[in-house]
Formats: structure tokens, C-alpha cells, sequence
């Protein structure tokens, strides 16, 4: 069978056969959302003291989950903008996968500034609408340009989820009848795969993958600006920027590296998703969990040095009081695990891949967390602070956070192919101009890089 | 325009909490129970911080009178997305309840944790609910309030003295915790009035800003303990 329609066949089959697996998957994620959606609405209806939040600690499960998926989110765009960009032969199958990482992310992300607010009700009081009374958002508030950085990396990244898309949507509509023909003829928008066509979608497909990544590295800096904006001990610190683009980008590989796995042992994806994009993702997680490192080192010693007694409350709190546990739970999961699995050639396999990515993911959830909870339960008066308690409820959401991204996700695949269809082909007829000399005697697949 | 100002001189305060019951009883500051008080969700705009000084048998106790310092270069105000929380002309640092959305982000800026999140819609023990004060709305759950210098005693007052044509007198207005504190250790007044007795007083040579050197710039001077 020619290589075309041996990648036709394997990768719409996801959407042509359905498992009893994927309702089961599906019922069990959906309920868990929908457990979710009940405990969000009852927060709402019984009042927002059904969560652990307390005064001095304002911030809790919800906005660590915010920051979570918002960094998440730095999977896609950014990694497949960059490798895009740098034109790595080996990106050709995992572009897809991280690009609906970023887009699912961020919605589950941009829905927690609504879910943690007192009145939900009033949510749109962030859009800058012509008001009767005249009143716009406050500008100056890192939490107004939260709203528009993230709209703004939203729209973006539909957009570059989307134009790849095309060419395949076109592929669906050509192998279907039907209702499923009509309704993929119509995401196709018309293609019909004309070298103009091509072109045109080359050129979007350059200027988005160049104008995504400042987008991206300004939405985590915005996100971290709403910590480092505020006098609290050891959230006014410069370098919390960078510190969250770099674990951003951190935990993104981490979830891109466990889809990739998941995907390819359930869609049966072992012929495109091989071991050398797994090692190549490794690399990468490699270098950032020694870039992770090295911010929350440099993080560590100038307050360390710095030595104000706000400030050294919170240090002791997370290096070796009641936070402790958490902390080194943290440097363990996104240090240590990923030093060594990721560091040794032999651990470098797709298991070991998985297992360091969960133990970063686990890890960088933590680290948000110990960021806003130590320091807000220990700013200035001793008297005002204070032990913050999660409740059900905000356990809840923040669990089916990641039932919703795998329901999300899995619905994804149902409908579209999660790895590039033309995408490949074109990866197995490169013209050999467009194949750098290194690359070349290794086609698509058996890159060793 | 003045500029409203308090301050508290700790020589003075005993700890003794009246300014509390009569700032809850002024503000229609609802009571939580003693239970979510035990969670943290008790609300006190004005509160008396108690600190012990020196070991046993040598030690001491200490208190502070903590409310609202009125910020000039108030932490909470740039980071509210909806303007609730803003800076008024004669110096106050005014919550517009309506306005509020509930982040919270304004309580997390505050380095003096005197911003106060109503978890539930108010209620009252039995029969409190029959003293509520006209003069002051009512904050539904989900927003959050603070401490106003009772700011409807101070529009009332600057009414009154338009309507009669002349300056508001030092003295004639108190918010509820100065008018209560059987000590006077309170005192209230205008700033930007040299000759006033609050303005004399912050003048002293005890007197200090609270975390001065975060750069607020609050309202409140606390006169140091000599004693």
C-alpha cells in the first residue's frame, strides 16, 4: 500500500470506528466535569464560604489551577511556533497534538478568573464596553491585562490550531458522505489544494508561527505580573517573568509528552509517534528543568541574602515548615525525577518520558501553589495570619480540571485527525532542496538528531 | 479640601474593644457565627492586635488599634479591574461595593490585611438585625468591604456645614470607634488643617506609620507607648 493511503487509513480511523472505550471514556470525564459544574453553580447559590478561602489567604485552589493551565497552555503554540519556525523535520506529528493542548488549556485556564469571583454574575464588567455610566476597567490592573493578554493568545492560537486544519478537513470531506460531508465541507472552507492555495496557507502559517511566540512569552509575564505587581513577601521580585515563561513552557512539554504517549498506545500511533520525538521532547524538558532550576535557585539566594523578616517568614515556611513537604515534593518533581530520567541516554525511553512528565506536572502545579498560599497566609502583622484549608468543592474543580482536558481532548480526536495529515505526506516528499544535508539520510520518522 | 486623617495613641489604648462593637454596630457589619469566625471569615474593620513584649515573668502585653490606614499610595487601588476600590479627593480610600466584582486581588495587595470578604449574604443574631443603620448599605455575598473612616458620618457633617455656610469643625465629626473609645485614644480629623487636634498629634515626635517603610503613606499615625 502506498505511504498516502497507509497515512489516510491509520490516522482517520479514529474518526470512522468508535470503541465502547470512547463512551466509556466520555461518560466518566463528562461526569466528572459535570460533578464540577454542579459544585461551581451550589458555590455560587450557598455562597462563595463553601470554599477554604479565608481571610488573610484570598487565592487558593482556583487561581493555582488559573496559573497551572495557563502555563500549560505554553505546550503548543509556543513549541510548534518554534519548531515551525526553525523547520525540524521531526515536529511533523506532534505539532497537532500540542496546538489543541494550548487551545484546551487556556479555555479551562481563562475560566477560573470567572470561577473564583465573589459575583460571577458581573464578569463582563472586564470587557471595556461603552457603558451608560461611563466607567472603564482600570487599566492599570495586571488583572485587565490578564483578560486581554489571554483573549488575545486565544484568538491567536485558534488561529494557528485552525490553519493547519484546512488541508485535512478537505481530506475528511473527500473520504466521507453524508451529514459528515457536508459539515467538514464546510470547516474546509473551499480547499481544493492549489499550488495558490498552498502558498497562501504557507504564508498565514509563517506570520502566525512568528507572531505567536511574543504573544506567548508576554501572557505568562502578564499572568506572573499579577503576583509580582502586589507588596507581598516574595511575590514582588523581578524575576518572576521569565520564572514563569520558563516553567510554562516547562509543564507544557510535560503535558504534550503524556498526550503524545496516551495517544499512541490508544489511536495505535506507534508508526508516527516514535521513540525519537519522545527523546527529542526529553531533551527539551531536560534543558528546562535545568532552566527551572536555575530561576528558582537565583530566586532562593537573593532573598535568601536579601534577608528581610517578611520575606524570610515565607523562605522558612516553604524550605522547612509546615510548607516543606510540598516544596521538596516540588524540587523532587521538576528537578531531581527529570535530572535523572531525562539526563541518562538509557531512561530516556517513552516510559521514562512519562514518568518524569508526571512528576513535573505534579510539580509545577505545586509550585503555583506554594507561591500564592505561604506568602499570603504570612504578610507583615503576625496577627493576620492565617491557615488556608481546602474545601470539597474547590478540591473538586480543581481535579476535574484534568477530566476536562482529557474529555476535551478526546472529543478532539474523535473529530479531527490529531496529527497532521498533509502535513506527514509532505514530510515524505520533502523536495531535496528543502532538506538540510544533515537531515537528509534520515527521512521523516528516523531523524536522530 | 481636607484631608482625613486618625491617629492612635497606644499609650492610651487598653485593648478594651469598644471601638470593635461600635464599628460593627455604626457599619451593619454583619456577625458570622463562632464558627466561621474560627474559619477566618470573622469581620472586623477595625480590630485591636494583640502582642506580647518580653518573656515570662517579664512579659507584656501590647496592643494595637488596626483599621483601614487609608493609604495615600494605597496597594489596593491599581490592581481593582473595576475601579471598586479608588482614591476620593479628600483622601480616602473609598470601596464602591456596588462596583466590586470579587477578585480579591485588593485584599491580597493590602500589607495590612484590614479588607474584609463577605463569604455569605449578611445576617444577624437576634435581635442585632433591628439596629441596622440607615446611613450604610448593606454588602451582598461576593465583595469586599473595609473600613471608611465611617465616611457616612463625614458626608453628613460636610452637608450640614455647606447648608449652614461655614468650615466643618475640628471635633464635630468621629467615626464610631473614636466616639467609642472610652480612653480617647482615637482622634479624628483633618490634616490639611494645621491648628487640628489630629493634626497636632501626628506631629509628635512618637508618633509612626504602620509598615512606614512600604511606602503607603497611610492616614494613621500611631503614637508610640512611652510607658
Amino acid at each position: 500500500m502506498p505511504a498516502d493511503q497507509r497515512i489516510n487509513r491509520d490516522l482517520l480511523r479514529p474518526l470512522t470506528q468508535t470503541s465502547w472505550r470512547f463512551y466509556l471514556l466520555v461518560a466518566v470525564f463528562g461526569g466528572i466535569v459535570l460533578a464540577a459544574v454542579v459544585a461551581w453553580l451550589s458555590q455560587v447559590t450557598r455562597g462563595f464560604g463553601i470554599t477554604g478561602i479565608r481571610w488573610p489567604i484570598y487565592w487558593g485552589f482556583y487561581v493555582t489551577s488559573f496559573v497551572f493551565w495557563i502555563g500549560i497552555s505554553h505546550a503548543g503554540t509556543l513549541i510548534s511556533a518554534i519548531l515551525r519556525l526553525v523547520n525540524a523535520g521531526w515536529r511533523r506529528p506532534v505539532t497537532r497534538c500540542a496546538e489543541v493542548i494550548t487551545v484546551f488549556a487556556l479555555m479551562i485556564g481563562a475560566l477560573f478568573p470567572i470561577v473564583h469571583l465573589g459575583r460571577p454574575w458581573l464578569a463582563f464588567w472586564l470587557f471595556p464596553y461603552p457603558s451608560e455610566r461611563m466607567i472603564w476597567p482600570n487599566l492599570r490592573s495586571p488583572l485587565v491585562w490578564d483578560f486581554f493578554a489571554i483573549n488575545t493568545y486565544l484568538t491567536g492560537s485558534v488561529l494557528f490550531l485552525f490553519l493547519p486544519m484546512i488541508p485535512d478537513f478537505a481530506v475528511v470531506r473527500d473520504t466521507s458522505t453524508g451529514l459528515r460531508h457536508r459539515i467538514y465541507r464546510a470547516f474546509a472552507l473551499g480547499w481544493r489544494g492549489t499550488p495558490k492555495q498552498w502558498h497562501r496557507l504557507e504564508t498565514a502559517m509563517q506570520i502566525m508561527a512568528v507572531a505567536i511566540i511574543p504573544v506567548a512569552v508576554s501572557v505568562h509575564t502578564i499572568v506572573s505580573f499579577d503576583f509580582s505587581m502586589a507588596p507581598v513577601p516574595m511575590w514582588q521580585t523581578t524575576i518572576f517573568g521569565p520564572y514563569f515563561v520558563a516553567g510554562a513552557i516547562f509543564s507544557g512539554i510535560a503535558a504534550l509528552l503524556i498526550a503524545m504517549a496516551v495517544l499512541r498506545r490508544f489511536l495505535h500511533l506507534e508508526n508516527y509517534l516514535h521513540r525519537v520525538h519522545f527523546e527529542n521532547l526529553g531533551k527539551l524538558l531536560l534543558v528546562m528543568a535545568l532552566l527551572w532550576g536555575y530561576f528558582v535557585f537565583n530566586e532562593r539566594l537573593v532573598t535568601y541574602y536579601g534577608n528581610k523578616p517578611a520575606e524570610m517568614a515565607v523562605f522558612w515556611r516553604t524550605q522547612r515548615e509546615s510548607f516543606a513537604p510540598l516544596y521538596w515534593t516540588m524540587v523532587t518533581g521538576n528537578f531531581i525525577l527529570p535530572l535523572i530520567l531525562m539526563g541518562i541516554r538509557r531512561f530516556r525511553t517513552i516510559t521514562g518520558c512519562v514518568i518524569a512528565s508526571i512528576g513535573v506536572v505534579i510539580g509545577m502545579w505545586l509550585e503555583r501553589f506554594l507561591i500564592i498560599v505561604p506568602a499570603l497566609g504570612h504578610k507583615y502583622l503576625p496577627y493576620s495570619f492565617g491557615v488556608y484549608r481546602p474545601q470539597p468543592v474547590e478540591i473538586l474543580i480543581a481535579a476535574a480540571t484534568f477530566a476536562a482536558m482529557t474529555l476535551l481532548y478526546v472529543l478532539f480526536a474523535k473529530v479531527v485527525p490529531i496529527i497532521s495529515i498533509w502535513e506527514l505526506k509532505a514530510g515524505a516528499h520533502v523536495p531535496s532542496a528543502l532538506v538540510p544535508p544533515a537531515t537528509q539520510e534520515h527521512p521523516l520518522g528516523e531523524l536522530h538528531l | 479640601m481636607p484631608k482625613w486623617g486618625m491617629t492612635a495613641d497606644l499609650d492610651r489604648c487598653n485593648g478594651c474593644g469598644a471601638c470593635v462593637t461600635a464599628c460593627h454596630a455604626e457599619n451593619n457589619i454583619s456577625t458570622v457565627g463562632a464558627e466561621e469566625a474560627a474559619r477566618g471569615r470573622a469581620k472586623h474593620w477595625i480590630r485591636v492586635e494583640r502582642y506580647w513584649e518580653g518573656d515570662f515573668p517579664n512579659a507584656r502585653l501590647t496592643f494595637r488599634p488596626v483599621m483601614c490606614q487609608q493609604c495615600d499610595n494605597a496597594p489596593c487601588e491599581p490592581v481593582c479591574p473595576t475601579y471598586a476600590s479608588h482614591h476620593t479627593a479628600d483622601g480616602l480610600n473609598a470601596q464602591v461595593y456596588n462596583r466590586c466584582i470579587g477578585t480579591r486581588y485588593c485584599a491580597n495587595a493590602c500589607p495590612y490585611n484590614v479588607r474584609f470578604f463577605d463569604f455569605f449574604n449578611p445576617s444577624w443574631d437576634k435581635p442585632l438585625h433591628l439596629q441596622l443603620n440607615p446611613d450604610v448599605s448593606l454588602r451582598e455575598v461576593g465583595v469586599m468591604e473595609k473600613c471608611t473612616f465611617c465616611v457616612q458620618r463625614i458626608k453628613a457633617a460636610t452637608i450640614q456645614a455647606k447648608a449652614d455656610d461655614r468650615p466643618v469643625a475640628d471635633g464635630e465629626i468621629q467615626p464610631a470607634c473614636a466616639q467609642a473609645c472610652p480612653a480617647k485614644a482615637l482622634v479624628f480629623g483633618d490634616l490639611d488643617d494645621p491648628e487640628s487636634a489630629v493634626s497636632r498629634l501626628s506631629r509628635s515626635s512618637r508618633g509612626s506609620k504602620l509598615l512606614e517603610d512600604l511606602g503607603t503613606r497611610p492616614s494613621v499615625t500611631y503614637l508610640d507607648r512611652q510607658s
